[in-house]
């Protein structure tokens, strides 16, 4: 959606300013908000730019930077870790022949890390775009990205 | 029975997306019981319960909202903390994706006690199932009259927003929650003034957790005597735990407080898988102490819990097997705080970094006895000069270790530097890690 389009959804009040970021990088296939676009968002909302940018830095799903067609986020906090008995972070990372905060070379996916996603009862647990994908094996993950890499290709 | 379901009866029994379902399960019935009680009532009923808050603090929910109903400054509001981001809890997404109109109806009878017209649901931003739950339920409910105007043909009005996160664990802290509503960096304020005082927008707010308020319709159902006859004396009624980690079975059980802890994990959680034996237990979540297995008959009640200056917390409980060291532990734990810290204040944005890097030292077994004495100076400090309760509670797993696991650390501190001991182990930590 264009920018403006969604803009034009939320009435000119500087408390839409955070789930309208949201709703718009969510929907661009880089997933990032670039300055010109914050530029436009501080002036419809009559927000100094400083304040607009200070939100975008301080929110971890937040994004300046262009980002993958899916967003994998690995969660790293205690009940997934001890209940982690293949590595899922090495394992992806291996996979995709990436790091954490990087992204694949064909745009399809980008790698972060998550604080605990509140899904500790089904640990241990990725979050790819929307969707949770819990009590990982590595044939689980294995079937889960081929799943993800067919459905682009298709 | 021990497990003891109120909050969470109707969860498993009704569709959850179907306000029929639950009108016909006798929801929204303990509002409309509120509704014909005078305002006072529905306080003094709180009252008699002895509730307390379920997002951590255990602050008593009715001296709140009797402090918000006395306001007399428009508009009021009523935000519904729903932020969840301390890792090993899950109860309150649990209640969201099952039983949404259970906590539209409390917030309705906390509204209507305080005179309040405007209610906001912050969830966080990871929570999309729970984004879209609420969402469906607060649309279901403004097409039947529960939500909206004249409620029950009474002279009383009440809108839901929902407002989504976007991933900052500090925002669930009332002031910095408030300031993210706001649309600002959650960056927390210096109180007093309160929330009830001058919260959202600058007008009176009550803030509650998610399950504070599920619990509000279930008082309205059974009295608020009658609530305070389950549980301990100081802690009246049940509690949602979120069980994780090396357990059989993971899950969120409502159990009455007093119940011991090796209860839930034995009962509950089926216990360690493989034969396995507990080594640690760390309850609350991140911000919460680690203790040895021997303490787990300790009872789950706010005053035994302070005895170990602790807190129940929200109720997680993270079980971690005898193949872990603590080290691993803390420095996970270290990693999250130093992550999730808002900046502002200097003891917990340099004392979360420092703290991380003294970690780091005895879990690669290159600590030194200096070390150990730094860790327990700048945890004290953390937690006595942070200016929020982030900061304070960061050094908790610390301060816990170095009580119960201090043989650990002098144990570590000797093997450190130790050329075979060293290289081997840290290899071995490092293809696990
Ligand atoms: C860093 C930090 C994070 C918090 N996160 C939450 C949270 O996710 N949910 C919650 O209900 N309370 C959270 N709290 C506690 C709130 O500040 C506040 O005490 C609570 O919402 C009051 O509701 P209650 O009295 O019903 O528990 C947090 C506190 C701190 C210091
Ligand atoms: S204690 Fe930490 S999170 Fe709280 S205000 Fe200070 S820096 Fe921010
Ligand atoms: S620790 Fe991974 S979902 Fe909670």
């Amino acid at each position: 959606m264009e920018l403006k389009t969604v803009l034009e959804k939320y009435p000119k009040k500087p408390d839409c300013l955070i789930e309208l970021l949201l709703e718009y990088q969510n929907g661009k296939a880089t997933r990032h908000l670039e300055e010109d676009e914050l530029k436009m968002v501080a002036e419809y909302l009559s927000l100094p730019e400083s304040h607009v940018f200070s939100v975008v830095s301080f929110y971890s799903l937040l994004s300046m930077v262009p980002r993958g067609r899916h967003i994998i986020q690995i969660c790293h906090d205690v009940p997934c870790y001890v209940s982690d008995d293949f590595n899922v972070r090495h394992t992806l990372e291996s996979m995709l022949d990436i790091g954490i905060g990087e992204t694949t070379e064909d745009g399809l996916f980008t790698l972060e890390h998550s604080s605990c996603l509140g899904c500790c009862d089904q640990s241990p647990v990725i979050r790819i775009d929307e969707q949770i994908y819990g009590n990982l094996n590595r044939n689980k993950l294995k079937a889960i990205m081929s799943q993800y890499r067919s459905e682009d290709h298709a | 029975m021990l497990e003891k379901r109120l909050v969470t009866e109707r969860i498993g029994k009704i569709r959850p997306e179907s306000i029929t379902d639950y009108v016909d399960s006798g929801g929204y019935e303990a509002l409309k019981k509120a509704l014909k009680k005078t305002r006072i009532e529905v306080l003094e009923e709180i009252e008699d319960s002895r509730l307390r808050g379920r997002g951590g603090a255990g602050f008593p929910v009715a001296v709140k909202m009797m402090a918000m109903a006395k306001e007399s400054q428009t508009p009021k509001y009523i935000v519904c903390n729903a932020d969840e981001g301390e890792p090993g809890n899950f109860k309150d997404r649990y209640l969201m994706e099952n039983d949404p109109h259970h906590i539209l109806e409390g917030m309705l009878i906390a509204a209507y006690a305080t005179m309040a017209g405007k209610g906001y649901i912050y969830i966080r931003g990871e929570y999309s199932k729970s984004l879209k739950m609420m969402r469906q339920a607060i649309s279901e409910a403004e097409k039947k009259g529960f939500a909206g105007k004249s409620i029950f043909g009474k002279d009383f009005d009440f809108t839901f927003e929902i407002r989504s996160g976007a991933g900052s664990y500090v925002c669930g802290e009332e002031f910095s929650l408030l300031e993210s509503i706001e649309g600002k960096p959650g960056h927390t304020r210096v109180k007093p003034p309160f929330p009830t005082e001058q919260g959202l927008f600058g007008y009176p707010t009550l803030i509650n957790n998610i399950e504070t308020f599920s619990t509000l319709p279930v008082i309205m159902e059974m009295s608020g005597k009658a609530y305070a006859k389950l549980g301990t004396k100081s802690s009246t009624g049940t509690k949602l735990i979120s069980l994780s980690g090396n357990v059989k079975n993971k899950g969120v059980y409502e159990v009455p407080y007093g119940l011991p802890i090796r209860t839930v994990i034995e009962a509950f959680g089926g216990g360690v898988p493989e034969g396995r034996k507990i080594k640690m237990v760390q309850l609350g979540g991140a911000c919460g102490p680690i203790i040895p297995e021997y303490m787990l008959d300790m009872i789950i009640d706010f005053e035994r819990f302070e005895e170990f200056e602790s807190k129940v917390g929200a109720g997680a409980i993270i079980v971690i097997d005898d193949r872990f060291d603590i080290f691993d532990i803390l420095k996970h734990t270290a990693e999250f705080f130093s992550h999730e810290s808002c900046g502002k204040c200097t003891p917990c944005r340099e004392g979360n970094t420092h703290l991380k890097n003294i970690i780091d030292k005895f879990h690669r077994y290159e600590a030194r006895e200096e070390d150990m004495n730094l860790l327990e100076n700048l945890a004290r400090v953390m937690h006595q000069t942070s200016l929020c309760g982030l900061g304070q509670t960061a050094p908790t797993a610390v301060i816990s270790t170095l009580h119960y696991f201090r043989s650990a650390y002098l144990e570590r501190i000797e093997k450190s530097f130790l050329e075979e001991g060293h290289d081997a182990k840290y290899q071995n930590q490092q293809s696990r890690a």
